[in-house]
């Protein structure tokens, strides 16, 4: 494994798909339901090396089913609840395909688990907030990721038929540990006791029938004879508990973007984003352009407006131009981001949305969508700098970039930049520990949140310093030098450390258990990934599928 | 131990007066096993008197016990061939090491699978064969269908033994679950894909018990080279009683070609189904079909779990001991794996991963060495034709080359092919209710024959053909 490091060139990973294309998922949908079948083509691995064997998965797969459970919020708001189930006979899936994760890089292994984990709880999020439920009809094994896909489901059901079983076969078979929130799920969602949690953890061929529901594995079990009808019926009887959403859906064109690669730099050029990265430096310029339009002035406009709506379409834009800047740019350490615009117009823009959010679902949709896009942004591995120069925008929504910014700096000059926040900063767009970013910036002195909520005029750098809104307010004589230094000191400190201490300090307050798979990701999962006995030249996941077993060193760390 | 086997409640040579928990597992079952045995075992026969053959020790001469037992009264039981003093692990990373008495906890889950995986068999192909009595085509057959269904309804007990005395509570529960499974049965069925396919006529039964039984017959070849001493022991004593069922199957087909061809002597145009025979053609088929769903019980081309049962010493390969290497490191096997469109690519396995195709390798020689004596009986009677056992790339449904379409040579085809031409190479549903329609009366009579088989050449443990093998008593 550690040769393929460096072997194996890491092709470029592209987000853009749509229904017509996928090769490994169906989607149907009648009236209040979705049938989401996965049906993975072995012979189409994300990359060559590799055969996709019993629904196993990869990033090609999971693109697929990401773009499926956006599309079922934006495009079909008709549909109530949404049954993932197989295509394959007597297997429903085998988790994410170990020969792949045998043979990606290190990084590529955890920047795929944290987008396969962003996407399960996109899905459990839909059933929470968008009154569209996924349940997990399992007509055949479910093991590894495939029960972990399950888990993120509202329900699951599980075929009664002998062989159909579910199973976390990774520590036992593979030295490691489930990737995707399965064991947080297991006891923190679906409360399964803890001991009986752990025999299950450890039996590599997993947990049949009536014994997976008297355990609290799966919800129901039922005959393979009545499988299709129980869970049809059970999905009708969920659908029809949600309240239904007025049609039609707005359709999700592909995200125009152009891309140009000259001088070391590699830019990427969107509507209202745009990404230079400079490959030497291994810093990346963000930058964000507020609205030039006034919000839509009606919910029949907004309606017809659609993907053009101004902060849908940046959010959208930033989602891709993050997700490129992961898995294509990995050894950009730095993003520095900046914004262009009017931030009264942004913070209008704001205002609009949330008041129609109140009423139409396309408008809740779009700020679950940004509240998504921003836990992304804080959820990636590098280090985030703002910097707020004249002409800049960060009020409302584009505030929020300031505020999971690892630090920012705003210049102190006459016709300076001038913050301002929006209702936008105070409850729609929370962290992934349930908190706004106000709260987790000021969890020593809540009171501060409460006041800054009264505050409705634009903050020059000295109002924004003394109310600690931004970390530095450097002068126009200062301003140069400081930002450079502080990006050049930043880009050359350890990566690995500044991870951890970067996930370590953004994540202040309380744990969720979106927090906890996240941190659990991170430290565990990463770190056992790391380790001989998983990956040495003799590490059971090295030795997984070849002739010889596995040693371990026994030292318990 | 003894070679032995006492006549107790439930006939053992493993001491069970000793180990009265284990006696009291054992008991519990038994009344289960015989409602299942009721329920699913051969239809219409539990009363009448059968000529059987019964262990009273596992000696070799220990086998010459025949006498007239109802089914329900067989002396099922548990026999393991005596221990061997010092038996050491004969291949895999654990070489050398002194077998295991207990099971290792490391290993206990894959031990247990394996141990039900084999024991799903043995019930399975009773179920599957439960009708056929009842379309007998003389007393003499009669009688060798009961002896195979008794015998594998004592394997069955030969791997309940292993789940009770060594699995705990899961292994009783494993092996409740081998009785509550049926064949063909969708809600609940066996494990395995072959044992679902239905055996509803005698031509397949000759077939699955020369195929299907011979797959069975390299498991336990396998099984019986396991470092775990009771599995290895056990399997051990099944094989004596395999060899029969694979007797059955080949002098059934022997017996069926002779007639054949005997008939197609008698027709102007050598038209032995105008006779009211089995055509070679057709019996070329089942052939075709019963070989190829064999196959696949022996799992995938490449297997890591394979792989993992040689290394550690649970599962060796057929006759290990005739091989000169027992490590099977940096060695491979060549395959030819399905590549784009219609092409086959060579393929290096690491041996220990290709074991499963090893073990099927040795399968495929030994299924060949009956086929020729079969074509010796079509030569003898001057025919040209020739059974042959298609590719084995040809109609499988698991491995390497499911998914993908072969013709019996073994090329490659399309889909379209396959499907115009599938019914020259399987048994279509014209060839199945041809075959059935020869078969509709049972013949009880002692001595006589159905149309269409020839007379075996001798009865059983000496007795005349003609002898009543199967005392009726409805
Ligand atoms: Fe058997
Ligand atoms: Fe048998």
């Amino acid at each position: 494994m550690a040769a393929s490091d460096k072997d194996t060139p890491a092709p470029i990973v592209r987000f853009d798909t749509e229904p017509s294309r996928y090769r490994h998922w169906q989607l149907t949908t009648e009236g209040p339901l979705a049938r989401l079948a996965m049906k993975v083509d072995d012979a189409a691995p994300f990359r060559p090396g590799y055969a996709l064997k019993l629904n196993s998965y990869d990033l090609g797969v999971d693109i697929e089913l990401a773009d499926a459970v956006t599309r079922l919020r934006f495009e079909h708001p008709e549909v109530r609840c949404v049954v993932v189930t197989s295509a394959v006979p007597s297997c429903f899936c085998a988790g994410a395909n170990i020969y792949m994760l045998g043979s990606s890089s290190h990084d590529f292994k955890v920047n795929f688990c944290k987008f396969t984990n962003e996407t399960r709880l996109a899905l459990e999020e839909a059933g929470d907030r968008s009154g569209q439920r996924y349940v997990a009809a399992l007509n055949g094994v479910a093991s590894g990721g495939g029960y972990e896909l399950a888990l993120a489901c509202h329900a699951i059901y599980l075929q009664d038929d002998g062989s159909s079983a579910v199973s976390f076969p990774e520590t036992p078979l593979l030295a490691v540990l489930p990737g995707t929130g399965g064991l947080t799920r297991l006891v923190d969602k679906r409360k399964v006791r803890r001991d009986l949690a752990d025999v299950f953890s450890t039996l590599a061929e997993g947990v049949r029938g009536k014994r997976a529901k008297d355990w609290g594995l799966v919800d129901e079990v039922f005959p393979k004879s009545r499988f299709d009808d129980e869970v049809k019926k059970r999905a009708l009887a969920l659908a029809e508990a949600l309240p239904g959403k007025e049609g039609p859906g707005v359709k999700l064109p592909p995200v125009a973007v152009e891309r140009r690669d000259e001088g070391g730099k590699s830019s990427a050029e969107y509507r209202h984003v745009s990404v230079v990265v400079d490959r030497h430096k291994r810093v990346a310029e963000l930058t964000l352009r507020g609205p030039s339009d006034e919000p839509a002035p009606s919910p029949a406009a907004f309606r017809e407006r659609g993907v053009d709506n101004w902060a849908f379409a940046l959010f959208r834009e930033l989602d891709a131009a993050l997700l490129d800047l992961r898995f294509n740019f990995p050894e950009v350490g730095l993003i520095v981001v900046r914004t262009v615009g009017d931030p009264e117009r942004v913070r209008a823009h704001d205002r609009a949305l949330l008041a129609l959010a109140e009423t139409d679902w396309l408008a809740r949709e779009v700020v679950l969508h940004m509240a998504r896009v921003l836990k992304r942004f804080e959820l990636s591995a590098r280090s985030i700098f703002a910097t707020l120069e004249p002409g800049s925008c960060f009020a409302g929504s584009l505030f929020e970039v300031a505020l999971l910014a690892d630090r920012s700096y705003m210049l102190d000059a006459e016709g300076g930049p001038r913050i301002g926040l929006s209702p936008a900063n105070f409850g729609p767009l929370r962290m992934a520990n349930g908190l706004t970013r106000l709260e987790t910036r000021f969890l020593a002195t809540p009171a501060r949140v409460a006041a800054l909520a009264g505050e409705t005029e634009l903050l020059d750098a000295a109002g924004a310093a003394e109310r600690g809104l931004v970390t530095f307010t450097p002068d126009d004589i200062d301003w140069e030098d400081d930002v450079r230094i502080a990006i050049e000191e930043r880009a050359s400190l350890s990566p690995d450390a500044l991870t951890g201490m970067e996930a370590n300090l953004r994540f202040a307050g309380p744990e969720t258990m979106e927090t906890k798979i996240f941190a659990r990701l991170s430290a565990w999962q990463n770190w056992i990934f790391q380790r001989p006995n998983a990956t040495g030249p003799r590490g059971a996941l090295t030795m997984y599928g070849r002739p010889e077993r596995p040693e371990f060193d026994w030292r318990r760390t | 131990m003894s070679a032995v086997i006492n006549s107790e409640k439930i006939p053992n040579n493993v001491d069970l007066a000793s180990d009265r928990k284990l006696g009291r597992a054992l008991e519990a079952w038994q009344p289960r096993f015989l409602d299942w045995w009721r329920e699913m075992g051969p239809e219409g026969f539990q009363e009448d008197l059968v000529y059987l053959r019964t262990a009273v020790s596992v000696d070799t001469d220990g086998w010459a016990h025949f006498d007239y037992t109802k089914m329900p009264d067989y002396r099922w039981g548990i026999f393991l061939t005596d221990r061997v003093s010092d038996r050491r692990i004969g291949f895999g990373d654990l070489m050398g090491e002194p077998v295991w008495q207990t099971v290792p906890g490391e290993h206990r889950n894959a031990l247990r699978r394996l141990i039900v995986t084999q024991g799903d068999t043995e019930p399975a192909s009773v179920e599957q064969q439960r009708r056929l009595g009842l379309v007998c085509p003389s007393a003499y057959d009669l009688r060798n269908l009961f002896q195979v269904n008794v015998e594998e309804g004592r394997h069955l007990w030969a791997m309940v033994y292993l789940l009770h005395a060594h699995f705990g509570k899961d292994g009783r529960e494993e092996a409740e679950g081998l009785l509550e499974r049926r064949s063909g049965n969708s809600d609940k069925p066996r494990i395995l894909g072959a044992f679902n396919e239905p055996c509803n006529h005698w031509l397949s039964f000759y077939m699955f018990t020369y195929f299907t039984d011979r797959d069975g017959k390299y498991q336990l070849l396998a099984l019986s080279e396991s470092g775990f001493d009771p599995l290895a022991r056990t399997t051990k004593f099944m094989l004596t009683e395999e060899a029969h069922h694979m007797f059955v199957g080949e002098t059934g087909v022997g017996r069926i070609l002779e007639r054949t061809c005997e008939l197609m002597r008698k027709n102007p145009s050598e038209d032995a189904r105008a006779e009211g025979g089995i055509d070679l053609p057709t019996i070329q088929k089942y052939v075709n079909l019963w070989y190829s769903v064999s196959l696949d019980l022996f799992g995938g081309e490449i297997s890591s779990n394979a792989a993992s049962y040689f290394a550690a010493g649970l599962k060796g390969r057929a006759h290990e001991d005739r091989y000169p290497d027992h490590m099977a490191l940096e060695q491979s096997l060549t395959l030819d794996v399905p590549g784009q469109g219609l092409e086959l690519v060579k393929q290096d396995v690491a041996l220990r991963n290709a074991m499963n195709e090893v073990l099927r390798g040795e399968y495929v020689e030994d299924s060949q060495r009956g086929l020729d004596r079969w074509n010796k009986i079509l030569e003898k009677a001057g025919q040209s034709f020739r059974l042959r056992l298609p590719s084995t790339r040809f109609h499988r449904a698991g491995g390497i080359y499911a998914g993908h379409h072969f013709d019996p040579e073994g090329r490659p085809v399309t889909r379209e092919e396959w499907e115009r031409r599938s019914g020259e190479w399987l048994p279509t549903e014209a060839d199945e209710a041809f075959v059935r329609s020869l078969m509709q009366t049972p013949i009880y009579e002692p001595g006589k024959m159905a149309h269409w088989i020839a007379p075996p050449a001798k009865g059983i443990k000496g007795m005349p053909i003609d002898f009543e093998y199967v005392k009726r008593q409805a």
